[in-house]
């Protein structure tokens, strides 16, 4: 079966965001960028799927000017194929995504496409269903633990919903699927293997049309007043233990006879 | 083009879920201020029951047996006609699984935007104006859809149910089935098997998050939790590291507690956590990163390592 997945970074949110003068865009010079979490999960599930029923698992990046070593963790890891995807000078919203992959898969083969079900900066929607209707193909969202169908055609894959409860589907291939998590921890690719590979590993590339993305206007961006709402409390950890007991104790909510 | 808002409902189980009322009420709100229709979308094998749960609304039906759970292929084959016939300004989603793909199928197919993650909609000068959480709820962008008509999906939490809960009879306006894809198949619902607590009863919950490092500072947290006479709940990450059962893990695709006491430990606070959460009657977070979005609301907040704050906790309470 021929596995794709897609890929992208986003910023770390280790670190501060900042937005720019415009006020409808991060400052982003300083950023530094990690692989979207839930991408790392689809290329996990991606992998292990391979693993089991035989295939090939390629793996996708819009080119946004420093998705090498993105591209050759895939590789570390044990993607048979890694290619990025058109020139972007800025990371596209998830229609113009969506166009570019989507011109992309038109000249890779596929039989299930894995993207993580969605990334931090996706404001105009997943780029699983939003892709899927560009190709014409189904799609399910949030899912967890896929199974390849004995004759190769159809996947099973569970839908989460609240409270635990999950839908199970059969879909038809090809179909693309958003992944929410991985049947295990994505596995670790060595530093020096990644070094490496950026080296010596052919990261091809193929098109990808800049689109005119999925119309939604940024008015603009704030940072939400977090400490507007808790009181915080100073000092070190005996202090500030000291006053959440307090705190506990005056409503209530220490067991009876427990010290304050 | 009209001022109508058309919402999606979502049922399972033959059940309406609380988000489809919460965003039945806005709907209504807004499409007073806009002169239009508020109009439920309702797909079922039998519509009469679910449009009796509703009550006082203007329903499409569309009924067919194919229809009696969701799928993402079926609903997109039969809601793409009707939408883009009917012109609605605005087309309302919850943000689950269920939002998602429906909401993103359709913009992808008929070319409508979208504005995902939405915590609250508004009007301006007779246009849609959205806020949308982004960057994991350190960001809130307030957008506009080109040509002001679009699709949102609103996060679980943003209006209260009971604006959408209207007592009344349903007029119920149905609707042949248009076309069908049966490309996604429902096989069946899988009920979570009971946990040994139901977090949702509890009125202490020590919860704990990624700040807990590793498996073994699980107990720290545990001792902590009977001081209290609470149990421990977790944000997903925990859940699929295994280091606590799904049973205990609190958000959206885990369960939504009100309990008196809600320690967070260690927890960032991300939109999906948050869903689960902010309706606790006392919030005491605890996380070294100052901008963690948990503290937006917390009623206490400190910024500390948890191992650290835990067990002098843990001493004072026992």
């Amino acid at each position: 079966m021929e596995f794709v997945v897609l890929l992208k970074q986003v910023p770390d949110l280790a670190e501060e965001l900042e937005i720019d003068r415009s006020g409808t865009e991060l400052v982003r010079e300083w950023l530094s960028y990690v692989t979207s979490e839930w991408d790392e999960y689809a290329l996990e599930e991606a992998l292990q799927l391979r693993d089991l029923a035989g295939g090939t698992v390629t793996c996708l990046a819009l080119d946004t000017g420093a998705v090498d070593e993105l591209l050759a963790t895939c590789l570390a890891r044990g993607a048979d194929r890694v290619f990025k995807v058109g020139s972007f000078e800025r990371p596209p919203d998830t229609h113009a995504s969506a166009t570019a992959f989507a011109a992309a898969l038109r000249t890779v083969s596929h039989d299930l496409v894995l993207v993580g079900v969605q990334a931090i900066d996706d404001l105009d929607g997943q780029l699983g269903p939003v892709l899927a209707a560009e190709l014409g193909l189904p799609h399910v969202s949030v899912v967890t633990h896929i199974a390849a169908g004995a004759d190769g055609t159809t996947v099973t894959a569970n839908q989460e919903y609240a409270g635990g409860l999950v839908a199970e589907f059969e879909v038809d291939l090809p179909a693309v699927l958003g992944v929410q998590t991985s049947r295990e921890a994505p596995r670790y690719a060595p530093v020096s293997r990644v070094r490496q590979l950026m080296k010596t590993a052919t990261i091809e590339a193929l098109d990808g049309p800049v689109g005119p993305g999925g119309g939604l206007i940024v008015e603009s961006l704030s940072v939400p007043e977090t400490g507007g709402h808790a009181e915080m409390i100073d000092g070190d950890a005996a202090a500030i233990a000291t006053r959440i007991a307090a705190i506990l104790a005056e409503r209530g909510l220490v067991k009876t006879g427990a010290a304050s | 083009m009209s001022s109508d808002i058309l919402v999606l409902v979502e049922h399972r189980d033959g059940t309406v879920t609380e988000g489809t009322f919460e965003i039945l009420g806005r709907a209504r709100e807004l499409a007073s201020q806009a002169g239009g229709e508020a109009t439920a979308l309702l797909l079922a094998a039998d519509a009469g029951p679910l449009a009796d749960q509703l009550g006082d609304w203007s329903i499409i039906a569309i009924e067919d047996p194919g229809l009696a759970e969701f799928s993402p292929s079926a609903y997109q084959a039969a809601l793409a006609p009707i939408v883009t016939e009917r012109e609605p300004m605005l087309l309302l989603a919850t943000n689950s699984g269920v939002g998602m793909d429906v909401a993103g199928g359709l913009s992808g197919a008929i070319g409508l935007p979208l504005a995902a993650f939405a915590t609250s909609i508004t009007l301006a000068d007779g246009a849609p104006l959205v806020t949308c959480q982004s960057f994991a709820g350190k960001i809130e962008a307030r957008v506009r859809f080109r040509d002001d008509r679009g699709i949102c999906t609103v996060v679980a939490g943003a209006y209260p149910a009971g604006a959408g809960r209207v007592a009344g009879s349903p007029r119920v306006e149905r609707v042949p089935l248009p076309a069908v894809d049966q490309r996604v198949r429902f096989r069946g619902l899988v009920r979570p098997e009971a946990g040994d607590v139901d977090i949702t009863r509890e009125t202490v919950l020590v919860s704990v998050g990624r700040g807990i490092g590793e498996q073994d500072n699980i107990e720290l947290v545990e001792e902590l939790a009977a001081a209290l006479g609470g149990v421990v709940s977790s944000s997903r990450p925990i859940a699929d590291a295994g280091w606590l059962p799904r049973t205990r893990q609190v958000g959206k695709s885990g369960l939504r507690v009100k309990p008196k006491l809600y320690l967070a430990l260690g927890i960032s606070g991300a939109p999906e956590h948050l869903e689960g959460m902010r309706d606790a009657e006392l919030i005491v977070a605890v996380n070294t990163d100052p901008r963690a979005p948990i503290f937006g609301v917390a009623h206490y907040g400190a910024v500390a390592d948890i191992l650290d704050v835990v067990p002098a906790l843990t001493k004072r309470l026992g």
